[in-house]
Parts: structure tokens; sequence; C-alpha cells
């Protein structure tokens, strides 16, 4: 190999070691709980754990109300925006992007000034309530994310053309974005919500300060008393977003080249 | 009234008029035309019918229904786009059954009418594919199916061969004729191509400007241009500035009189221009060519059945197709030729002094 081609790959190199030698070392000392051998000590207590369950369990429904609910706000605005506001798409995108400037812990505090058990609208009254604050900030926050995948998702289709045939054909708005929008941006929407996805499960400021049982706060509890847990618990944390991410993939990938592809031929092309 | 009909349309956008008094008749099964340059509005007025846009003035009925602020969904129309269109995430048969589908008709009536329209096309065997497993011309085809699947009232079609290579544009336009003809639809079919618009059209709309220049057959059109844009625009056409005088059918050519099919209007002396198209002018006097021009040839194309001559003439450079013949090979530039033709042959277009028409080559 020349010594122009080795460069790149020095530096390609370093940057792998830079992600991977933390890993490494949390993987490895997660394993060390046991003093003199390896074992997987550390995650069968973390396992054993009835708070991590929960925790994990509630952050894991937390994300998904988040994707569902942000894509819900998200594909139907920047639908509309591009087919009839292609001059506000600037501010939008400007909007989405505030939550990468503003700190969560200002949105939090936001929120319970605005919504405490004593203001007009009193969301942290009740358990529920409070959930519901917590999925809309972290829809909020995945925001930038969601909206950025989305949006261009949107650019790669003609919506405008694809819209005009369908409403030609008799079909009226809500058919067009559920039947013939939504279906085309969905590896788009996926993307954004693998992101939503590792925001919730990583959060915990927003968790912490409206106080709910969320796994971001969990690990940070655990992080303060225990040793060997806290990096099994980073590990698994890692591990399942991951393997979110490759179920993502799976789900809606594309091969590259080809159109958005229903899994059906997929398959039915991979011999 | 007609089936369809356009009356008094203008369309703005800001300041900007695009479309201006547009009256328009089309009967029930009529193949129409809208042909222009690129930007006089072709494209805007079909949309005004689609529904996609609203026309600032004047009215839209479809058979007797006035449309004109109905909304694209409500009209039953049939769209056909220049890009297909299609929906990527469906499957060729569910494209085509999703007209049916919105309209709520029955699963079975559906695939009845899906193997039907597939097999109009000829495409029956594509069913299961997706748009990006077709060419172009097989993904305009079904496009076609599916505006034509839920039987609509009127087919608009802007510009759907304009993606495609030659070859196909040629089979497909026929494709599309046939297809307007048995399912006897109203059609407008949108093209800057006049080879196109002549080869397929009942009655072709020659537009410029957002206005209509004329209106006619393709014949009409071709042999009649009412005015010099619709000369210059349809066809190859060679000008020659003569001068009239006087109220009768003669004019003169550089001193060489020519005889006319009808007075030109007007009285006293004046100019006119005479404009020819390449395959009136003969190198042999026949039949009732009693019209002469004497030139000198400029250069010979050979196009194979024919060969056109590019003659110097003293009121202008004439276009002139003759037949190729093994038997005789055709003149040498600079040798000198005399073109004959018939009164019927030559047409003066009004207007003096005006720049002459440069003939568009088709894109
Ligand atoms: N939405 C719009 N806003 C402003 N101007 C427009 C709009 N749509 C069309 N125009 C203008 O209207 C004029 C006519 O456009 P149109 O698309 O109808 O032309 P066309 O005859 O279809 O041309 P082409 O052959 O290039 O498709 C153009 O000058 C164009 O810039
Ligand atoms: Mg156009």
């Amino acid at each position: 190999m020349s010594g122009a081609r080795l460069g790149p790959w020095i530096v390609v190199g370093l940057a792998a070691l830079y992600f991977v030698l933390p890993l490494v070392a949390t993987f490895e000392f997660s394993l060390s709980m046991l003093r003199g051998t390896w074992s997987f000590e550390a995650y069968r207590v973390v396992f054993a754990d009835p708070a991590f369950r929960q925790t994990f369990g509630f952050s894991v429904l937390a994300a998904l109300a988040t994707i569902v609910l942000g894509a819900l706000l998200v594909v139907p605005t920047a639908y509309w925006v591009r087919l009839r506001f292609p001059r506000l798409r600037a501010v939008i995108e400007f909007v989405t992007l505030l939550p990468l400037v503003i700190p969560a812990i200002v949105l939090v505090f936001g929120y319970l000034r605005l919504y405490n058990s004593s203001s007009w609208l009193p969301f942290t009254g009740s358990a529920w309530g409070t959930n519901l604050l917590l999925v809309f900030g972290y829809v909020v926050l995945s925001l930038p994310y969601m909206y950025r995948a989305v949006d261009t998702g949107m650019g790669a289709i003609d919506i405008r053309t694809l819209t005009e045939a369908a409403e030609s054909l008799g079909a009226r708005r809500r058919t067009i974005l559920f039947q013939v929008i939504l279906p085309n941006v969905r590896a788009a929407v996926l993307s954004g919500a693998f992101l939503s996805f590792a925001i919730v499960i990583g959060d915990f400021v927003i968790a912490g300060l409206l106080n709910r049982p969320a796994f971001g706060p969990y690990l940070a509890l655990i992080g303060q008393n225990r040793a060997y847990e806290p990096a099994a618990l980073a590990v698994v944390a890692f591990a399942a977003t991951w393997g979110c991410m490759a179920l993502l993939q799976l789900l809606g990938g594309r091969a590259p080249g080809a159109a958005a592809a229903p899994l059906r031929t997929r398959r039915k092309a991979i011999p | 009234m007609s089936f369809l009909d356009i009356s008094g349309v203008s369309k703005s956008f800001g300041g900007n008029t695009v479309v201006r008094g547009f009256d328009l008749g089309v009967r029930r099964g009529e193949f129409i035309s809208f042909l222009g340059p690129s930007g006089c509005g072709k494209t805007t007025m079909l949309r005004m019918v689609a529904g996609f846009e609203q026309p600032s003035a004047g009215t839209i009925t479809i058979d007797g229904e006035d449309v004109t602020h109905r909304p694209p969904n409500a009209r039953r129309i049939g769209m056909v786009f220049q890009a297909y269109a299609l929906f990527p995430n469906m499957s060729v048969g569910d494209n085509v059954a999703f007209g049916l589908k919105v309209a709520g008709r029955p699963a079975a009536e559906r695939g009845r009418r899906v193997d039907e329209m597939l097999g109009l096309i000829k495409l029956a065997h594509l069913k299961d594919r997706y748009p990006y497993q077709l060419s172009g011309g097989q993904q305009q085809r079904v496009a076609l199916a599916r505006a034509l699947a839920p039987s609509p009232r009127v087919l608009l079609l802007d510009e759907p061969l304009s993606a495609l290579d030659a070859k196909i544009r040629v089979s497909l336009r026929t494709e599309i004729r046939a297809l307007q003809r048995e399912l006897g639809i109203t059609t407008i079919f949108v093209t800057h191509d006049q080879e196109e618009a002549l080869s397929i059209s009942d009655r072709i709309v020659v537009m410029s400007e957002g206005r209509i220049e004329q209106c006619g057959t393709p014949h009409e059109i071709y042999n009649r241009p009412r005015t010099r844009f619709v000369a210059g625009f349809v066809g190859t056409l060679s000008l020659v500035e003569a001068v009239a005088e006087g109220s009768g059918a003669t004019v003169s050519v550089a001193g060489q009189p020519v005889t006319l099919a009808e007075p030109v209007p007007g009285s006293g002396r004046r100019p006119v221009t005479l404009a020819f198209r390449p395959e009136a002018l003969k190198l042999d006097a026949g039949e009732n060519r009693v019209n002469a021009i004497r030139g000198t040839v400029e250069a010979a194309e050979f196009l194979g059945s024919v060969v056109r001559l590019r003659v110097a003439a003293p009121g202008g450079t004439l276009l002139a197709d003759v037949f190729n013949s093994p038997a005789a090979p055709p003149p040498a530039p600079g040798e000198p030729v005399t073109l004959h033709f018939a009164p019927g042959d030559v047409f003066a277009l009004d207007g003096e002094g005006a720049a002459p028409v440069q003939p568009m080559a088709a894109e």
C-alpha cells in the first residue's frame, strides 16, 4: 500500500480507537466484578434488579410514544410546508433546530413554570399528566433530528406531483398523507425514530427534573452508589440502542439506488 | 355547448398574466393538443382544467357542470404527468387501482378493472412489479392506465412523452391515440413538439404568450396558418419579400410576377411577405404550377427520400424539398434553378417590414 493511501487509514484508525477504546474499557470493567476472573456477575446483578426492568421499560415506552407523537407532528408539518409554504421552510427549520441551542434544562424549567400544579394547565398535578409532559419534552428534544430526517426524505420524492396525481384520482388530503406520502418517507421517519429513541433512552435531565422513573435517572443513581453495575448498564443501554438501529435498518432499510421498496419485493429480489 | 367548455379564462401570477382570454370548446371524445413554445402558458391552462390552479377570470364547465371552483379531487379528470408520478410504494396493480379504491369501489370490481386496463396497455404481466422496476415507457403507460381506470370525464396529459427517448415517444403517442379512440375519451394533450401535435390531434390549439393564436385541424394549422407566429412555429417556412400593387391577386417578387390564390388585402403599392413550405416548391412546371421564381442553388442537403435545396432568390432565401430520384442527381451549388409552385401553395403574411420568421426546429 502506498504512503498516500496509508494516511487516511491512519486517521480512520485513530478515530475508531477514539470511539472504541472507551467502550472496550467500559466493557472490560463491567466484566471484572468478581476478583481475579472475568464474569457477567455485574450483568446478573443489573438484570436481577427490578428497578432496572421498570425504568428501562418505562423509557422504552416513553421512546415509542415520542416516536409516534413526533412522527404525527412532523410528517404532516413537513408535508404541508413543502407543499403550500415553501418559503416558510427556512423558518420552520430554524424553529426545529432551537432545541439544539436551548439546553434541555431550560426547557424543563419553562415547563415547570407553565404547567405546575397551580397553573392553568396543571400537567404536573398527576402522574399521567407528568408522563405526558415528559413525552412532549422528548418530542421537542428529538424535533431537530425527526424534522431533518423527514424533510430530507420528502425532498427525495416529488411530493407535489405525487399529491396532484392522487388528487386527480379523487383522493382527499388525509388519504394522500397516509397512503401516498407517509409510506414513501418511511425510511426517513425510521431514521428519525432511531435518533429519538437514543435521545429518550439517554435522557437524564428532563426525566430527573420531572421526577419520572426513567432509565437515565436510574443509571445516575446506580452510578453514584456502585462501581461495576453502571458499566454493565452503559453497555446494556448501548447494545439496546444499536439493536434498535439494526432493527430499523432491517425494517425500513432500502438498497442503495432503489426507490423505497416494500419488503415483499425486496425479499423476492434477494435470492 | 361543448362537452368541455373553457370560456374567457385568464390567469395571473402576481402581476404577471400568463393566460389571457382563453376560449375553447372541446367536443366529447375529441383529442385536442395545446402547442406552443416554452412558457406560453400551456401547462397553466391545463392545470386550471385539472383544478390545480384557479383562474383569475372566466369559467370552465365539463359536461354542463361548472367546475371552475371545484377542487381537483371532485372533477373526475385523469391526469398524466411528464415525470410519470407513479406512487413508488405501490405495485403497478395498486397504482392502477388507486382511483377506484378512493372512490370506494368493491375489491372484485377493482380487480376486474385493473386487469382490463393493464390489458389495454399490454402490461398485464407486470401487475406485481413496482415502479422502480419499470422502464420509463412502461411507467408512463401505467400512469395512463391509472388515470383512465376510474373512467374520468376528461384526460389531461402534460408533455407525457418528453422524458422518453425518440423511438418510444413515437410508438407511445400512437398507442395513446389508439387508446383514446377506443375509449372515446375527451383529451387535452400538451406538447411543444409540433410533429407530435400534428400527428395525433383532432384539433390543435397553437398558443403564444398566453393567447390562442389559432385553433384548427392539423391540416388547417399547417396549410393555412392564420398568423405569422403560427406559420413560423409549425413546420418549416421560407419567406420572400414581395410588392403588391392594386387589388389583384398578383404580386411581384423582384420583377417576376407571382399569382396568389386570393387577392392581398389593402390598396396601393405595399410590401407583402410570401411564405412557402419546402414541399410546395418544385423544379418542374407541372399541372397548375403557374408561378416561377428563379434563383441560384446555395446548398443541397441529401435527406434520403428528399433533397433539401437552399436557393438564393431575389426576395430572400428559399428552402425547397425535391424528391430524390436515382436517375437525376440533385442540382449542384452554384447552378441556376427555377422553382415552380401553384397559387394555392403560397400564402401572404401581413405585417410589413417584420423580421423574417425563424423556422423553429422541433426540439
Ligand atoms: N406558480 C407560478 N407562479 C408564478 N409564475 C408561474 C407559475 N406557474 C407558471 N408561471 C409562469 O407562467 C408562465 C407559463 O408557464 P407554463 O408552465 O404554463 O408554460 P408552458 O407553456 O407549460 O411551458 P413549458 O413548455 O416550458 O412547460 C411562465 O412564464 C411561468 O414562469
Ligand atoms: Mg409546461
